[in-house]
């Protein structure tokens, strides 16, 4: 037999599924993604987490390549943890953005294939939301979908939350922040229609809501059944979970 | 190539070696993102592969394959012009990944400082970083020199940083535009490592219909309103005609006393109703459906149409 030359290509890649979805409010963020997780048709998982607290007023959600994310978020969490024992106070959110472009940037040329959706409270108490491409670009946003059913989430939010393509009733105009309930409750139609029309989308639905410090949208969430606290210090601001069933088809 | 790859790559032959984890004593302290300019230029990972490039165009580039994982923004209509008044500088705010639009809401203009603007066509990434890390050697040469640095040796900065990447897959099209002791200056900086000084510059998709208008209006003597109503008007010409151009047209004016942001103007809007009461702007939308309202039987105005 003669030996011919072979070509092998490097595939360090796969696409686990999902979908991330953040939206900023007046004084609140939603971060929120759904937990199965997937390789081609089959599931792997019904509970990999896909949105992780980064500090009190940071909360990271990944999406693509779970082995990638999971790794990525690791090292966020290192820096900012480094952060913490030179300066003894959290990163500001929009320094941890700024510090995610870099970190992405550093493998422009050997990128983890992740879509970042950073949400939280700015140091002026505002609700925040920063989305990245895998290897860095970003920009503050108030609301943004990414993953699988990023196409079919985010024409929903620019029809509720941006209200595109509404005229509102005459003398009316339409509201420029939305409460935490009503985002909390688009959050969970976001779900459920996606996971009804995106065989990657289901499971159950993890929601985490970051409050500014003494808001007032605590009432909001005072009869939510099953949420969960997350906040680490007293009299700043406030992490809550809260999780939901998703169809499991 | 090789050897080349391995200029920007900590040491190649050890599998485990992103440069993550060389972290200097620097790093514990507040030098949390850009840190790594303490070692001088930025490292990056390069995979541990025959061609690095390959395995790059393999996984990224869109063109060669549709369904390829990690989709960098493409599409965009950007322009900047010298004249009497300054420097007009105008984008659309478009981004796509494929047909689907990511994004509406892309800020194409870098305000690199006070004085300086970038503007962003190809990789959104690369733009927006190479521009921030310029930023940070202006401000450099600023203490260093205890004056602004010029366009042109801003411009050379960024062109003579991306050449040294040539061939590694970095793509962007720019124009760095300012006022310096010379006055206006527009320099056209890419990628290739192409670096022109010039009047007038359209880069992206939708550069060849905002040339149409941009050529047809531009005069050196050109008023500050006559010159930032060209601006838009040429991108509203790309995002009307360029699928991959569209949603808003961001402008910016720079004068002496350093760049100045005139507006957001939505491309739609423009097309039905204009940008509204600003200076320089006629009455009623661009759109010619809209101009040539009444003007022939064929285009009748609405009230006459429904009698």
């Amino acid at each position: 037999m003669t030996q011919r030359p072979q070509q092998h290509s490097f595939n360090p890649y796969t696409e686990n599924g999902g979908t991330i979805l953040a939206i900023a409010g007046a004084d609140f963020s939603v971060i929120a993604g759904d937990t199965r997780q997937s390789e081609g048709y089959s599931i792997q998982t019904r509970y990999a987490p896909k949105v992780f607290r980064l500090t009190d007023k940071a909360v990271l959600a990944v999406n693509g390549f779970a082995a990638d994310g999971n790794m990525f978020v690791k090292k966020v969490r290192q820096r900012l943890e480094w952060y913490r024992h030179a300066h003894s106070k959290d990163m500001p959110i929009r320094a941890i953005a700024r510090l995610i472009q870099t970190m992405l940037y550093a493998r422009r040329f050997f990128p983890y294939y992740v879509y970042n959706i950073l949400g939280g409270i700015e140091e002026d108490g505002t609700g925040a939301v920063y989305s990245f491409d895998p290897v860095g670009s970003y920009e503050r946003e108030a609301c943004r979908a990414a993953g699988a059913a990023q196409s079919l989430m985010q024409p929903f939010l620019d029809n509720q939350i941006y209200f595109k393509n509404q005229t509102p009733a005459p003398g009316t105009s339409f509201p420029q922040h939305l409460p935490l309930n009503t985002v909390l409750s688009l959050v969970i139609d976001s779900f459920t229609g996606a996971t009804e029309r995106h065989i990657e989308v289901g499971d159950s639905l993890e929601m985490y809501v970051v409050l500014a410090r003494e808001s007032p949208s605590i009432q909001a969430l005072q009869n939510i059944v099953g949420i969960q606290e997350r906040t680490s210090t007293a009299d700043g601001e406030r992490i809550f979970v809260i999780r939901r069933d998703l169809k499991k088809d | 190539m090789n050897s080349f790859a391995n200029r920007f790559s900590t040491n190649t032959t050890q599998l485990h070696s992103p440069e993550e984890d060389n972290f200097s004593d620097a790093t514990w302290g507040s030098q949390a993102g850009f840190g790594n300019i303490a070692m001088g230029v930025p490292t990056f990972s390069i995979p541990d592969v025959a061609d690095p490039t390959s395995f790059l165009q393999l996984h990224t580039d869109d063109h060669a394959d549709p369904n390829c994982r990690i989709k960098i923004q493409h599409g965009t209509t950007t322009l900047a012009f010298r004249f009497q008044g300054g420097v007009i500088v105008a984008v659309d705010s478009r981004a796509t990944a494929g047909s689907y639009v990511a994004s509406g809401t892309v800020k194409k203009v870098i305000e690199i400082n006070p004085y300086l603007l970038g503007t962003m066509a190809g990789g959104a990434a690369d733009c927006q970083y190479w521009e921030t890390y310029l930023g940070m050697h202006c401000r450099l040469h600023e203490l260093r020199n205890r004056e602004r640095i010029s366009v042109s040796a801003a411009s050379k900065y960024l062109s003579n940083l991306v050449y040294s990447y040539k061939g590694m897959g970095l793509s962007m099209g720019t124009m760095i535009c300012g006022w310096d002791k010379t006055g206006p200056a527009v320099f056209y900086v890419d990628s290739d490592g192409t670096r022109l000084k010039g009047d007038l510059f359209s880069v992206g998709s939708g550069s060849t219909f905002a040339y149409g208008v941009l050529d047809q209006g531009y005069r050196w003597d050109l008023t500050d309103a006559e010159a930032q109503e060209l601006g838009r008007r040429s991108i509203y010409a790309a995002g009307h005609r360029d699928a991959f151009s569209g949603n808003s047209c961001n402008l910016y004016h720079v004068k002496e006393d350093g760049w100045h942001f005139i507006g957001n103007y939505d491309i739609s809007k423009l097309h039905y109703d204009g940008p509204g009461d600003v200076p320089g702007a006629p009455e009623g939308g661009y759109g010619y459906d809209i101009r040539v309202e009444g003007l022939s039987s064929a285009n009748p105005p609405e009230a006459a149409a429904s009698a």
